[in-house]
This record gives C-alpha cells, structure tokens and sequence, in this order.
C-alpha cells in the first residue's frame, strides 16, 4: 500500500522534473545566451521579496480553482465550470464592491459571499441536470462558461461600466472594498489566509464528515454507493454548490485583491488551470496548495524570463502542455486500466 | 481419436486484481469435431476463450497448435494461427454493408490506395458459396436479422482462413429455426474439416450437436467426455457442484413469525415475457429459506424487486408487516434487510476504498458513529480491526484499498459489513461464489449464527449442495415461477432437486402455496 502512494508520488515529481527538463533544453534551442536564461526562469522568481509576492499572489487564484476542481475530479465529474464561475463571481464582488458607504470589514466580506453565492447557484444549475437527467457536465458547464462570458460583459458595459476610464473597465472598487495587503513590499492580500483556511477546511469535509465520505464513496464506484443507501445525485448537487462556492469567493477575491478595477474582458484562464493544479495534485486538497505555488511559481519564471531574456513566455504554454499531457495521460491510462480490471472482474465475478 | 489440433496445458490466469479465474486448466481440441466449453457464469469459459484468442494474456500454462507451441499476442495473432471467434455480442459495423464488414482490416486496394468494393463483394460472394452460407454481400448490416448477422460474423471467421472457429453462445439470441440453420451449417463446417468450440448454456443443444464436452467449474476443469457418456443430469451436477460436502450441525429450534413476505411479485423483462410471475412465498425469523434454480430463472430479479431497485414490479414486499417494495435503498436498510450482493466487484465494494471506508458504508450516517460534524474515526477504527480479526480477514490493516484483497477476503468485508448491524433480513445472493472453502465456511457460519439469532435469511445460489445444506426450506424457481417448495430440502437429493430446476417437473399449486407460510 505504502508503494503504491510512493509510486504515484513519484510519478508526478517525474512529470515535473521532465516538464522542467524540457524548458531547459528549450532553453538551450533558442536562446543565446543559455546559463543566464536559465537562471533568470529558475532563480528569478525567488531573487527578491517583490518576485516572491508575484509568485504567491499568482498562486491564491490557483488554490482556489485548484480545490474547486479537485472536488469535482474526486467525483469523477469533468466539470470545467470553475472558469466561467470565477469570471463571473469576481464581476458579481465587483458590483457589491463598487458601492459606497459600507465598514472595511463587512464590505468585502459581503462582496466575497455575494460572488461565492452566485457561484454555487451557477454551478447548482450544472450540477442538477447532471443528477436528474445525466446531463454531461463537461458540455453543460463548457456551454455555460460562455453564457456566462457573454452575460458577464453585457453587466459589465451597461450596468457597471465607467465612461471616464480609458478601458474597458467598472467604476472603482471603494477602498473599504480592498482586501489589506499582508506582506509589505508586495501585493500579497488577505485572500491567501482565506485560501489556506479553505484549503483545511476542505481537508477535513473530505476525509472526516460523513458527507465528504459521500462524496468519496460515491466517486469510488457509484453503483456500490448507491447499493448502501447513498443518495448519489443528492451527493452530486452538493458537490457542486460546493465547488461552485469555492470557485465563486476564489473569483471574487481576485478581483478585489489585486484589482483597483473589473476589467476582465474574456476569461482569466484560472478556473482551467485548476484543472491542472487538481491534476498534479492528485485531487488531493493539501497537495492543492503545493502544485498551486508550482504552477505560479514556474509562471513567473517565464515571465521574467520574457522581460529580461530572449526567450519569450509563449514555451510556458508548452511546458504546461506537457504537463498536463503526461498527468492526464497517466490519469487516463489508470482509469482505463481499473474499467477494464472491472469489467472482468464482472464477468467473471 | 484424431490428432489434438490445439492444446492449452496448465492454463492459469490472475487478473491484477486478485481474482483466479482459471486454474491449472487443461482444453484440448480434436481435428474436425464440435466441442461443447460449459459452465456457470464465471466458471471461467470467457477468459480461456479470451487466453485462446491473444485478448488476455495466461500468467502460466502454454498454447499448442498442431503440436507446436504458440503465443498470441494480440487477436491478430491468433486470427493469423487460423483461429476465428464468433462473439456473443456482434463485432459488425451497422452502417457498413456485408462485403464492406467482411473486408474490413483487410481491404483490397486498386492502385495500392483505393478500396476496391467490386473485389470485397466478389471475395464475399465466393466464400459464401464455399461455405454454403448465403448472405447478400450488398445489404446494410443494420438491416439484418440476428441470425444473418451471425452468418456474417461465421463468415468474417472463415474468410480471415479461420481452421478453429470458437462461437460464444450462439444460440442466445436465435430463434429455435435460426438455431436449426445454424447446426446444419457448423456440421456443414465440420465435414470441410473445420474444428468448432461451442460455448453454451442450453445443454440440450449440446447434447444435439456436440462431439465432445469439456466441463468448468469455478475456474477449473472438471472434466472432459464423449457427449454420448454424460446425461444432462450428469453435466448440471459437475456444472454446479462442490468438491468439499457441506456439513454443518443445525438446531431445530421453532421459527418465529413470518419476517419477510413476498406477495405475488410479477415482472416483466425487456421483451414482454415475464420474467417473474406471482412469486408469492415467506421467510419466519430463525429460518433461512433457499431459492434454487438454473441462473436466469428471475432470482436476479427477485432480488431486485425486495431491494427496491426494480421498477414496474407488481405485487408488495413486507418486512415485519411494512411494505418495503417502494421504498429506497436507505429506509430498506433502515428495516433491519441487509444485503449481500451476487456481484462484490459492482456492488458490494468500492475497491480503491480502504476497509474501513467499506465496512462502514451502510451506517457511517448514524449518530453513534459521529462526533458533532466529524465521523467517530477511532471507532471505525477499532471496528475493522476487530471484523478483521472476527471474519479472519488476511489484511495488512483497516487503510488498506480493499480491492487489493483476495476474492475470498473481499467477500468475508461484504458479509462482515452486511451481518454485524443486527439485521432482520438478512439477502443472500450468492454469497460464496469464487472464494475458497476456507472463506465459504466462515461465511456460512455467520449466516448460521444470524439464523440463531433470529434472523430471517433468503438464500439464492447456484451452488446446490450450499442450498441443500443451509436451507430450512426451499423454493425452486424456473422461468419466473416458484414450481415447487420443500420443508426439509436436506432429504432431497440433487438429482430430484435437478428435475424441478430444468422444469421437467412442478407441484402442484396448493403444496407451492405452503411456501407463504400462511
């Protein structure tokens, strides 16, 4: 049992260590001047208090989604609607956040609850037509991460939408609104001690309350939980309030942590790359965290990498290819591998 | 006898998972004869078939064709070796026409790159004739009954250069004329020299047409006969019998009241038969009532009507006087019925879920087993450390994925789990299908300690001698029906028992109506 933890610990730290492989030897390819490059991706984002900020705050949105989807992954739910979620979310803490007249304290938390509600509803929609009419999540949370682009800029231009700015941008979130910052010398916020908190929180809903063993069991084998007396499709619509909620204040934090203005005109990208952060992690909601910095921290490699080489961020959008190549392959191997055990083990029972 | 064109020696296989399902199997396959493969479901006929066909590889053993040793990698490989296979469920594409199918993987090129479809019907039409197997090379296969369909599927065989061909249970889907075709067909195959290994159930069939019978049982082979040697008795006793003799020391203590009662259930399958028909019986507390019968006989569906699962079932089920029959899964159990499930890969476990998580998974909502919002793991805890230790389950320990178990160990979690709640009923489908008799013994054991206790057990199995054996009494069913009920099954024999389980023979309705109890 221990071995086989061991093994897929491994696993992942060797997809990592080729996708990093990999970098290098791009490295080597394009640039001219080789060492430095590759210092600058490796070492850069660590060289300075301000650098380090980058890569935290990057990695609070990551946690977030990160969680969102491993709930979902756990299930054996392909939804991907934690990306319309946070865009839509922070556009929703956006409004709240617009307003005057409220306590530093109550504002954003009632901004980051609003976003965190309209999430859930969302996903509450995805999630029901999943457990009463089987309706494939994949497609129905795809088609709604439009809808909700669309609908989104539709408030954005008509209701929240300030003609004096230069942009395409909101009125300007009240600084009541404004998450504190809690490292001085970088944007670092609140938000990353709200995701932590979560992260245990998940944690502990997971492992130890009897609904997350629910939701264990019933992505373990349905048939089996059903058979114990599980309500599955009620398990499948919690599930989902759930992610969405996490996906929705993971939205709204963003927005008024690291946003004097909503001026999100398409989709962050965050809610997919939480399916990459859950991919690496296993689903699991410690390891969330780790891939989560990971993930930022190899972002703001190439990042610096862009600015002050001659290697431009685009090979990021490779790497990250590769890693998700090669996790979800395994995933996907796996899966496949334990139908086919499955099934045989069916027939011949 | 003619020389063993095929031989497969000392045959087992393990799937990764633990489960063996053939054991040190020996098949072998005479030149030109029609040979009978048959067993209960997973006696292991599928998976040696499978090993035959390169779609599973044997964890030991070896293949011989022609005397000389082979290994198929792949069905590819074997269909290279001449061996063809008819599958239960077609392998056709529905939209393609017959010659299109017919070619498909081997297409004849014009120019080295264009399917020439002129040549693919000239192909089909010449083995057609061969064979002496009409089909209409331009017809849709979507378009075919199921017996053309079959005729194609022989025909996608013989024209790959198919010497053996196997047929996995041809005749469950024919019609008795198509089955009458078909066997004029494969004799016809048989006088071209043709070898053919015929998977099935219906053993009057392979009385009718078979050479040779090889018997499997519970991933073994009990034997191999002439046809002419064995009686259909003969077959169904080596088919569902037990090497070790049940023996077990019952009281006879008086029942009490009627626990379980089952009222005119009537159901009916996908094509309108009904597959069960007023099946109207009791079970008292401290009795365990047996159901026999050949599989398919509606005890599936039995089953499935007293746990709820079964929708547009008439008639009621009543535990202790409540009407159960509408109720979900959850308040079922909150009846006091436990359920031990025929299938414990599907059902009766989540494999990657550790023990623990898997004893628990039918009362982890109560309130003993939780603190405030948190699940009492400590007390889960020593729970599966003390079923383990009761049930002798061979674990390295409560975390550990249960699908990592032993079939025996996994089903001894499923009986510990579905007997330690106290259950007033306790269903028992199948309960020592595929375990060793070390783990059956226990798991008989219990079902005796819950008889004493009072409970009512309905018990469902296709192992005779453990119904003989275990029953306080039995009902037999047969195509939906109950057609006889017995108070003392052990002075019954196997051979009587047999006779009412083929439905040569049935009660009359006022003896079958003491199965109510009333």
């Amino acid at each position: 049992m221990l071995k086989l933890k061991y093994f897929e610990l491994f696993r992942t730290l060797a997809v990592v260590l080729i996708a990093l492989l990999l970098t290098m030897l791009f490295i080597l390819l394009i640039s001219d001047n080789k060492l430095e490059t590759m210092r600058i991706f490796l070492a850069e984002p660590v060289s300075s208090r301000s650098h380090v900020g980058n890569v935290i705050e990057l990695a609070i949105p990551l946690i977030f989604t990160g969680l969102a989807m491993a709930l979902m992954f756990r299930m054996n739910l392909f939804n991907l609607g934690a990306e319309g979620i946070f865009f839509f979310s922070g556009l929703v803490a956006a409004a709240v956040g617009i307003q005057t007249g409220l306590s530093p304290f109550v504002h954003p938390l009632l901004a980051i609850l609003a976003g965190g509600a309209v999430g859930s509803m969302i996903a509450f929609v995805v999630g029901f037509l999943k457990a009463k009419w089987d309706a494939n999540e994949l497609v129905t949370s795809l088609m709604f991460n439009s809808i909700l682009l669309g609908v989104g800029l539709y408030i954005l231009n008509y209701f929240l939408r300030d003609a004096s700015a230069y942009t395409t941008s909101s009125y300007k979130i009240a600084a009541t609104a404004q998450l504190a910052r809690i490292i001085p010398g970088t944007r670092v916020h609140t938000g990353l001690i709200v995701a932590l908190l979560l992260v245990v929180l998940v944690y502990l809903f997971v492992y130890k309350t009897r609904w997350g063993y629910e939701l264990r069991m019933t992505g373990a084998n349905r048939a089996f939980a059903e058979y114990s007396g599980i309500k599955t499709g009620r398990t499948i619509v919690y599930v989902h309030l759930i992610s969405g909620f996490i996906a929705g204040i993971g939205g709204s934090i963003e927005v008024l942590g690291m946003h004097p203005r909503f001026d999100w005109t398409a989709l962050p990208g965050h809610g997919f790359d939480g399916a990459l952060v859950a991919m690496l992690a296993k689903n699991g909601p410690a390891a969330v965290v780790l891939s989560a910095f990971f993930l930022a921290y190899i972002r703001v490699g190439a990042d610096m990498m862009s600015r002050y080489s001659d290697v431009p961020a685009e090979m990021l959008a490779v790497i990250q290819s590769v890693i998700l190549l090669l996790v979800s392959a395994d995933q996907f191997l796996k899966f496949w591998k334990n139908r086919m055990l499955l099934k045989e083990a069916q027939k011949n029972g | 006898m003619a020389e063993a064109v095929l031989e497969m020696r000392n045959i087992t296989k393990v799937y990764p998972n633990g489960v063996v399902a053939n054991r040190d199997v020996n098949f072998s396959l005479a030149e030109g004869e029609i040979h009978a493969l048959a067993g209960e479901n997973g006696a292991g006929k599928s998976t040696l078939m499978k090993i035959l066909f390169g779609m599973e590889d044997p964890s030991e053993g070896e293949i011989r064709l022609r005397g000389a040793k082979v290994r198929f990698r792949n069905p590819q490989d074997a269909i290279a070796a001449g061996i063809g296979m008819v599958h239960q469920h077609f392998m056709l594409v529905p939209s393609f026409t017959v010659a299109e199918n017919m070619i498909l993987g081997m297409e004849p090129k014009r120019n080295g790159v264009m399917l020439n479809l002129r040549e693919a019907v000239r192909i089909t039409e010449e083995v057609a004739r061969k064979y002496n197997l009409h089909v209409d090379p331009l017809a849709k296969v979507e378009n075919l009954t199921v017996g053309m369909k079959q005729k194609v599927e022989i025909l996608k065989a013989l024209v790959r250069g198919a010497q053996i061909l196997v047929l996995d249970e041809p005749t469950a889907v024919l019609t008795p004329q198509e089955t009458a075709e078909l066997f004029e067909e494969l004799k016809m195959l048989k006088k071209n020299g043709h070898t053919i290994v015929f998977i099935s159930h219906k053993l009057k069939e392979v009385k009718a047409i078979c050479d040779r019978i090889t018997i499997m049982r519970a991933g073994r082979t009990e034997g191999v006969f002439p046809i002419d040697a064995v009686s259909e008795q003969d077959i169904t006793r080596l088919m569902v019998g037990r090497d070790v003799v049940l023996k077990y020391e019952k009281d006879g203590r008086p029942y009490g009241k009627p626990m379980l009662r089952v009222n005119g259930l009537t159901m009916a399958g996908a094509h309108g038969k009904l597959v069960l028909n007023n099946v109207s019986f009791s079970v008292r507390e401290g009795e365990i009532l047996g159901v026999a019968g050949v599989e398919g006989n509606g005890q599936t569906q039995l089953v499935e009507a007293i746990m709820g699962r079964a929708a547009g079932a008439a008639g009621t089920v009543e535990v202790d006087g409540t009407e159960i029959g509408r109720l979900d899964i959850e308040r079922v159990r909150a009846q006091g019925v436990a359920y031990i499930p025929e299938d414990r890969m599907r059902q009766g476990a989540a494999g990657s879920a550790s023990i623990l998580d898997n004893l628990i998974s039918t009362r982890y909502k109560r309130k003993e087993w939780n603190i405030g919002p948190l699940l009492n793991r400590k007390k889960m805890w020593k729970l599966s450390e003390s079923l383990i230790e009761a049930f002798q389950i061979k674990a390295s320990g409560p975390a550990q994925p249960i699908g990592m178990l032993s079939g025996g160990n996994m089903q001894k979690v499923v009986v510990a789990r579905e007997s330690d709640a106290n259950p007033r009923v306790l269903i028992a489908e199948q309960p020592t299908r595929g375990v060793d008799v070390g783990a059956a013994q226990i798991i008989h054991h219990k079902m005796l300690e819950l008889r004493r206790q009072g409970c009512a057990i309905l018990l469902l199995s296709a192992d005779l001698n453990e119904v003989l054996e275990l029953s306080d009494s039995l009902i037999v069913m047969y195509e939906g029906e109950i057609v006889a009920y017995f108070d003392n099954p052990s002075e019954l024999s196997e051979q009587e028992l047999g006779l009412y389980m083929l439905g040569t023979k049935r009660q009359d309705a006022e003896r079958i109506g003491r199965a109510r109890h009333a």
